[in-house]
């Protein structure tokens, strides 16, 4: 009888797993179907599903009046540079958190992770007259700095969890073995890292490349990244519905294409080093 | 060479002292172990040797050279851990050259070293795989190995033998003293298993809260403690301390005799009640009752004796192998 309730339980799972899966993916399924429709058959009511006329008019369109690729490179750039940047600032910082703890390492952490719950538009202001005092609107450098400090906190936590993994006591060993601070993040700490900091890099540079509110307020044309390049399509003079679709289409694949081949990885970042 | 030598070495955490003012000298040579209950600090005292913690003061000599500030790497130690502590990375080869890459050994010395020491382990089949793929007594060996290649002034041993079953324990016993048998190395073993300590030392220190409580051969331990903690850490079954009456008619606050110096007689001194009896084949014990002596008093008869849980029994202590202690717990002599 035990075997049955499992079973039993097993389907229900599924179902329920496979229930908020469509849910949560069938916003990006129906903008992705939109962006193949014409703009009438975009608002037809009652909506249309599948039985439209499939057409790649809005991606010709999109791609005449904007440069799609300078919003991609830019994109690339702000969020690549800024995860990169913020590794390597949080390696030195999760390393010495977790190896070196001191009595006011879990407040520090704590302290940091609660910079998070400051709402952006809290200091928009005057992030935004440093910017223009120093020249930095619309420039990659601000951005990268900007998103790198926002994302910061949580690449320090990632880190110290996966560094909190490695058992100390191998680095002791390291050490006994004649390997000084540079041979023991080298040749030991690093390469037993890697799936951390391969999951830290990869979730950092999409929660970077998603980032809407400092990259739409802080540029205006040289700086912008995708995030912007969707924006402009939604105009107060009228809703072009498939356009839109079809911009936000080309501005999420880069980034879904990363995420289905990096799986694995990413399951291991968003559950924060939990699972071993 | 690898005599050790500590000078008024203190550890202090914080506020707490773990390790009061000590001296201690490891000769050349030696199988070193230290044993204790947990938390007597012996894993720190080690763990200080290495270098893994700074001493609070005194000094550590090697060779009579002072490295209490020698970082652990040029201490010229080679530990083995608990965990076995392996780069879960590197495969068996990689894992035993590491030191002497670190150490800027030659290629080929690094390759004959290897041979030699897969060989001497019974490894050589295991070379090219990673950690997880092996046993938890190959694992030991690998960390042995990996300890070896170097040749080091001396070898440190924390618990190694804590995470093997009991058959493969005795087993990785016998090849640990065969090893230092032949290296002829400085061997210093942590373990708060007194068998491990009675079997393999040279030389035991006993601690206590950080406390050397005595320092002697196995031997030396077992036929003189010094105070009641040695008596009754060092022996299995454990030494029976009796108070009261019995103890003053020997002039003595407590006196101590071993299970095995009590036999089993006709008509002896002692009488009880056989309690529980636990049938070894070599030997029996029988854990005796309603003595008027104690609450229990173990008994450890050679062979088998016929004597079941409700007997009464007749016991008779060997009056020359009875310890004498005085309040304070020291030994009388």
């Amino acid at each position: 009888m035990a075997r049955a309730v499992s079973t039993r339980r097993k389907t229900i799972a599924t179902a329920a797993a496979w229930g908020i899966g469509l849910l949560v993916f069938f916003p990006i399924l129906w903008t992705i179907l939109t962006s193949f429709k014409t703009e009438a058959q975009a608002i037809a009511d009652p909506p249309i599903f599948l039985g439209f006329d499939w057409t790649l008019e809005n991606y010709r369109v999109v791609q005449e009046r904007s440069d799609y690729m300078r919003f991609l490179w830019n994109s690339v750039i702000l969020a690549g540079g800024s995860t990169i940047l913020g590794v390597i600032i949080a390696v030195p910082a999760a390393w010495s958190m977790a190896f070196v703890p001191s009595k006011r390492t879990k407040d520090i952490l704590l302290w940091m992770l609660s910079t998070k719950m400051l709402p952006a538009v809290g200091v928009l202001y005057p992030i935004y007259l440093i910017c223009i005092r120093f020249g930095l609107l619309d420039s990659r450098a601000a951005l990268v700095a900007i998103l790198m400090l926002i994302n910061l906190p949580i690449i320090v936590w990632m880190l110290y969890t996966y560094f909190r993994e490695i058992p100390g006591e191998i680095l002791e060993a390291a050490r006994m073995d004649g390997a000084g601070l540079k041979e023991e993040i080298l040749y030991v700490l690093t390469p037993m890292a890697v799936p951390g900091i391969a999951s830290t890099l990869l979730l950092n540079f999409i929660l970077a490349w998603n980032e809407a509110f400092w990259t739409l307020n802080l540029t205006a044309a040289n700086a912008a990244p995708l995030t912007a390049f969707i924006a402009s399509y939604s105009s107060p003079e009228g809703l072009f519905y498939a356009k839109l679709s079809a911009a936000s289409t080309m501005a999420i694949a880069p980034i879904l294409i990363l995420g289905w081949f990096s799986q694995k990885q990413l399951v291991r970042g968003l559950t924060f080093g939990a699972v071993k | 060479m690898g005599q050790i030598t500590l000078e008024q070495v203190t550890k202090s955490f914080g506020d707490v002292q773990v390790i009061p003012p000590l001296d201690l000298t490891i000769e050349d040579g030696e199988f070193c172990v230290f044993v204790g209950p947990s938390g007597c600090g012996k894993s720190t005292l080690l763990r200080l040797i290495a270098g893994l913690e700074d001493i609070s003061s005194g000094a550590i000599r090697i060779d009579g050279t002072d490295a209490s500030s020698t970082p652990p790497a040029r201490r010229g130690l080679a530990m083995v851990f608990q965990s076995y502590a392996l780069y879960p990375h590197m495969s068996v080869r990689r894992n035993i050259a590491f030191p002497m890459k670190m150490a800027g050994v030659p290629k080929a010395e690094q390759d004959k070293r290897i041979e030699a020491a897969a060989k001497a382990l019974n490894l050589t089949d295991y070379l090219d795989r990673r950690p997880g793929q092996l046993s938890g007594g190959q694992r030991q060996r690998v960390a042995i190995g990996r300890a070896i290649v170097r040749e080091p002034a001396a070898f440190l041993f924390d618990e190694p033998l804590s995470n093997l079953d009991a058959a493969l324990r005795v087993g990785m016993r016998m090849e640990i003293g065969e090893l230092h048998a032949k290296l002829k190395t400085t061997m210093i073993y942590v373990t708060h298993d007194q068998v491990e300590a009675m079997t393999m030392a040279d030389k035991i220190v006993v601690l206590r809260a950080g406390n050397i409580e005595q320092v002697g051969s196995p031997l030396e331990l077992y036929r003189s403690p010094r105070n009641l903690f040695v008596a009754g850490f060092i022996g299995s079954p454990k030494m029976n301390l009796l108070e009261g009456e019995v103890a003053a008619a020997q002039n003595a606050h407590t006196i101590g005799i071993r299970p095995e110096h009590i036999d089993v007689v006709d008509s002896g001194p002692w009488s009880g009640t056989v309690g529980v009896a636990e049938h070894l084949g070599s030997d029996t014990f029988l854990h005796v009752h309603d003595t008027g002596l104690a609450e229990t008093v173990t008994v450890r008869a050679t062979g088998e004796v016929g004597l079941r849980h409700g007997d009464r029994v007749s016991l008779a202590p060997r009056e020359d192998l009875i310890h004498r202690f005085d309040a304070q717990g020291l030994r009388i002599d």
